[in-house]
């Protein structure tokens, strides 16, 4: 079958797709967007989860029918989504071409601030914290952090247990990913105010 | 899109300040890994690639009467259906130490899930439909579970004719190793003890769980040869095990790291290499395998479940007596890494306290259960969980405070070790006890507020089990030692490939290791050693591969300490070059070239007296220096096999664990609240990461406490829950507030003095763990992990 969806907010369409293909493994092996990961496959690590239509799923358990006509940011829009919301683009959506997402190029950056990246808070702020290790979580929780600072600014830290609750981290502890969500909404406050941190 | 996508790429990292060794410099490939640019190993993509699919026993132990294969390769888009029988080579089985683990099943099948057939497809779905066509019959053989059945005068042998250098000093051919450790007298010693403690422990069976499944692409190449594009611990021992069964030369097998989701010991062995090189070369098409979570939990070894009998005794002011002990451990169906955890499980069972008179014996078994090898803490957690618990017990009888006691007993440096070795370097084992009790506890009753209880912070959580009725606190000690890098006379050695050169006007420094960069941050290390020792800011990470010479595996918390060692000896030597051609060129214009001291710092060449004589640029002008080297700490011995003694380890490695937990005592709940460390590192290369590692490793060991076992029927030896649904481990809910006291007490052994430390964060973490439940419920809870029937007792 084909299917006709939106990726980090332009229009694709993936060609002979199975029936019982996932909607990850259509991003990450028909439209060369393998940046979600594949962790369990079963709906219970996080690892694959995108926005769909603005709420996070496990894209393993979303079947690749299902979004038919529907909106899917992954990890590779992430940077352009947060900018575009940043700067007032109704949810984000203004897009993110294919082959742009396929070859994300951060710019480099500096060993010690992470300046000049143009990353989103949110991921400057898990390098910024070291939540990265093996890094095979990261765009799930990426995905899931950035949608919980989205609709809640200032999370208590129960709260960022509680959005992240299904995103297993196998290599940090979750401690420096606690505290990047810290950091990136600390950030957001600062700039909010006027203030820098 | 042409030829292989999504492999590795160099990290080039440049930095504002020094970005030298003790800062904590940022991940150089921290940018791709939160783009989702980062090419893990199940990234890999290549144009006409076919997906490979292993067909796994469904039995633990059977004879393979026939394999009918003729239906599945029958299939459209199936390429190749390969069995043991379709081997290219004479050599057809493999094994870190012991080589007897075969490429595919043959005569019979030793555990449940082991490798029968291999199938390549078009399409992942196809190769799993085609896999489920081969036809196999097995016919049962009895099975070999535990030490009883293991030993029995009629037990099964698992491995029949066996010829490796462990049989002649096993007593049971179904024992893989056996290290006894005699020293002193606990006999006579036994006889001073006013009190005497004995314990059973039992250790369930853990999953490293690393969330990266195992995957790789295997690509022919014209020669006849391979490219292989895996995440592994160790490119040189997989090559060293791949090569031969190919029927290839090593140099025709061509490794290079993919990115590594996680490790932690589950990719010391091998899994997918060598099945994906055979569908490659058979096919003359690139094969990418990658397992699924299921596949994954028969894909590798596990931590070996122990059962561990301790004796200790103490004179009534709190001096330790002597100890006896015996620890039996599951190696399961192959030998993997069994030898050397009997080795690590002996020789550290006495733990980190001084005590004159032991008798040690452990062993491992061959049965039909899972293999089990190298997992993180490697033998040491399953002694410290024990020797820990025998502590508070006899404290306890002693009527002495656990830490106190502890404290009185606590090895220091000097301290000789069951195996004779002294300890030469500081062994802060009391301090870091002080430190991590001084800590300040966590409020009581965090959970209740004026709105009521937040059920999120109680036992239970947000399944609203209890508003804190029933609730109870307790707090544990814990402590233990792990010795660092391979030990036994290993030759542990590292390789480090160093280039200087100018680009863009720059000074740059390259380096290129074989190092498998696992999340660790060896990366990261490297390049601050790069820029310690050579003064520049803008540094390259090559790509690891087998074109450059071995780093050893990234276990044993040693790459830090030996491929660390091996890049800063690799820039001291590229340094030195530099500073000739600095003499050459420019010797007679400053007497300092000769008469000084003289470093590399801030792109330029300056005096020990900080004097600038030249700009590295200058010095260097198109020149290139590059040079390859190994390097090596200083040797071990192997343990004699008679009394094990001997130097066998290189370094040890310290933390201490204080766990606070509340329980629900009527649900059999456990809420950890707070899991504190205190740790010595010698010198903390890149405090972030050095903080990083200590709380991963202590959520591990939280993970062993209350959640994690592979379960193994008795009665069929197969694994019950393979599946991240069933086998549980942390999240972040389950994983309290970690703070981490950090000391750095110079090792003089080491490079820039460090330690260790991946690993000794996950030996007391949980015995910490245990010993607060203990507290809470008054409870024995003498196995992990603990289940909310071991409280409840129902
Ligand atoms: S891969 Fe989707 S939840 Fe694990
Ligand atoms: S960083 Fe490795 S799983 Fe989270």
């Amino acid at each position: 079958m084909r299917v006709n969806f939106t990726v980090n907010g332009r229009k694709q369409e993936a060609d002979d797709v199975w029936e019982g293909e996932s909607l990850l493994y259509v991003l990450r092996e028909r439209l060369g967007l393998p940046g979600s990961k594949n962790a369990c496959e079963q709906g219970e690590c996080g690892s694959c989860t995108v926005r769909l239509d603005g709420v996070p799923v496990c894209s393993c358990l979303v079947a690749a029918g299902q979004v038919e006509g529907r909106e899917v940011v992954t990890v590779e829009g992430l940077a352009d989504f947060a900018k575009q919301r940043a700067e007032g683009c109704a949810s984000g959506a203004c897009g993110t071409e294919l082959n742009k997402a396929q070859q994300w190029q951060a710019k480099p950056a500096d060993s010690q601030t992470g300046e000049g990246s143009g990353l989103s808070p949110i991921q400057q702020a898990f390098i910024d914290a070291g939540a990265v290790q093996c890094g095979f979580c990261t765009p799930g929780l990426l995905v899931a952090a950035d949608e919980l600072l989205e609709r809640n600014t200032s999370p208590s830290d129960a709260d960022i247990r509680e959005a992240l609750s299904g995103n297993l981290c196998r290599c940090t502890g979750y401690e420096k990913i606690l505290d990047a969500v810290r950091l990136a909404a600390a950030r957001g406050e600062a700039e909010t105010a006027g203030t820098g941190v | 899109m042409a030829g292989v996508t999504r492999t590795p790429t160099n990290l080039t990292q440049g930095s504002k300040t020094k970005g030298g060794i003790g800062e904590s410099t940022l991940r150089p490939d921290g940018t791709l890994k939160v783009t989702g640019e980062f090419a893990y190993s199940s990234d890999l993509w290549h144009e006409d690639m076919l997906w490979g699919f292993t067909l796994r026993s469904t039995e633990a132990h059977a004879e393979l009467v026939s394999i009918d294969t003729s239906e599945a390769l029958a299939q459209p888009g199936v390429y190749a259906v390969l069995t043991y029988d379709d081997l290219p080579a004479d050599v057809k089985h493999y094994g870190l130490e012991i080589q007897d683990t075969p490429v595919l099943a043959h005569g019979k099948v030793r555990h449940h899930g082991e490798p029968v057939a291999i199938v390549a497809a078009d399409h992942p779905e196809t190769a799993r439909r085609a896999a489920a066509k081969i036809k196999i019959e097995y016919r049962q053989l009895p099975l070999v579970t535990d030490e009883a059945s293991a030993l029995a005068e009629d037990a099964p042998l698992i491995h029949e004719g066996r010829d490796d250098h462990h049989i002649g000093h096993v007593p049971h051919p179904n024992i893989v190793h056996r290290q006894p450790i005699i020293r002193g007298n606990a006999d006579e010693a036994r006889k001073k003890a006013d009190v005497i403690v004995e314990g059973e422990y039992v250790f369930g069976m853990q999953d490293q769980a690393f969330l990266g499944p195992e995957s790789g692409l295997a690509v022919p190449s014209e020669d006849g040869g391979v490219e292989l594009y895996v995440a592994t611990q160790w490119l040189h021992s997989d090559l060293r095990q791949i090569a031969p069964v190919l029927g290839l030369p090593e140099e025709k097998v061509r490794m290079t790291l993919s990115g590594v989701g996680g490790a932690f010991g589950g990719r010391e062995d091998i899994s997918m290499q060598i099945h994906a090189c055979l569908l490659a070369l058979h096919t003359g098409k690139p094969v990418k395998i990658v397992y699924n979570r299921f596949e994954s939990f028969f894909g590798h070894v596990h931590r070996h479940p122990a059962k561990l009998w301790y004796e200790h005794g103490a004179t009534k002011d709190g001096k330790l007596t002597h100890m006896k002990c015996r620890i039996v451990l599951d190696g399961g169906a192959y030998a993997s890494a069994s030898p050397a955890v009997v080795g690590n499980a002996s020789s550290l069972s006495a733990g980190p306290y001084v005590i004159d008179d032991v008798e040690i014996e452990a062993i491992a078994l061959y049965t039909n259960n899972p293999p089990c090898g190298a997992m993180r803490g490697f033998g040491a957690v399953q002694a410290c969980f024990a020797y820990e618990a025998q502590m508070d017990k006899l404290a306890d009888k002693l009527g002495l405070d656990r830490v106190a006691f502890r404290q009185l007993n606590a090895m220091e440096q000097g301290t000789i070790m069951p195996t004779g070795q002294p300890v030469d370097s500081p062994a802060p084992v009391a301090e870091l006890l002080r430190r991590v009790k001084a800590m300040p506890l966590p409020p009581e009753r965090q959970w209740e507020s004026s709105e009521g209880a937040d059920v999120r912070q109680l036992p239970g959580g947000l399944s609203n089990t209890t508003h804190g009725e029933g609730v109870v606190r307790g707090v544990g000690y814990a402590v233990g030692i792990k010795n660092v890098g391979f030990s036994e006379g290993f030759d542990d050695y590292s390789t480090a490939k160093v280039r200087m050169e100018v680009v863009a006007g720059e000074p740059v420094a390259t380096v290129h290791t074989a190092m498998a960069e696992v999340g660790q941050g060896g990366v990261t290390v490297h390049a601050q050693i790069a820029r310690t020792e050579l003064g520049v800011t803008q540094v390259t990470i090559h790509p690891a591969d087998t074109q450059v010479g071995s780093a050893g595996s990234t276990s044993a918390s040693r790459q830090t300490y030996v491929t660390g060692g091996a890049v800063k000896n690799a820039c001291e030597l590229v340094r030195e070059k530099v500073l000739e051609i600095g003499r050459r060129k420019m010797g007679t214009f400053h007497p300092a070239w000769a008469t000084a001291e003289l470093l590399l710092e801030g792109g330029k060449v300056i005096t020990d007296g900080g004097e600038v004589l030249a700009d590295l640029v200058d010095v260097l002008e198109d020149e290139v220096v590059e040079l390859e080297e190994e390097w090596r700490h200083r040797p071990t011995v192997a343990f004699d096999l008679e009394t094990g003694q001997g130097d066998g380890h290189v370094q040890y490695s310290f933390a201490a664990h204080r766990a606070v937990v509340e329980v629900d005592t009527e649900l059999g709940l456990v809420k950890v609240i707070e899991l504190a460390c205190a740790q010595d590192v010698g010198k903390a290369l890149n405090p972030l990461s050095v903080v990083g590692q200590i709380q991963g490793g202590t959520t591990q060991g939280l993970g062993v406490a209350v959640m994690e076992e592979i379960i193994v029927d008795p009665k069929t030896a197969k694994v019950r829950n393979p599946s991240f649904t069933d086998y549980l481990i942390p999240t972040i809910l389950d994983t309290p507030t970690i703070p981490v006291d950090v000391l750095e007490l110079a090792d003089e052994h080491a490079p820039y003095g460090l330690r260790g430390i991946g690993e000794a964060p996950t030996l007391s973490s949980t015995p910490a763990v245990l010993a607060a439940i203990r507290n809470a419920t008054g409870l024995e809870l003498n196995k992990t992990p603990v289940r909310p029937e071991h409280l409840t007792g129902t």
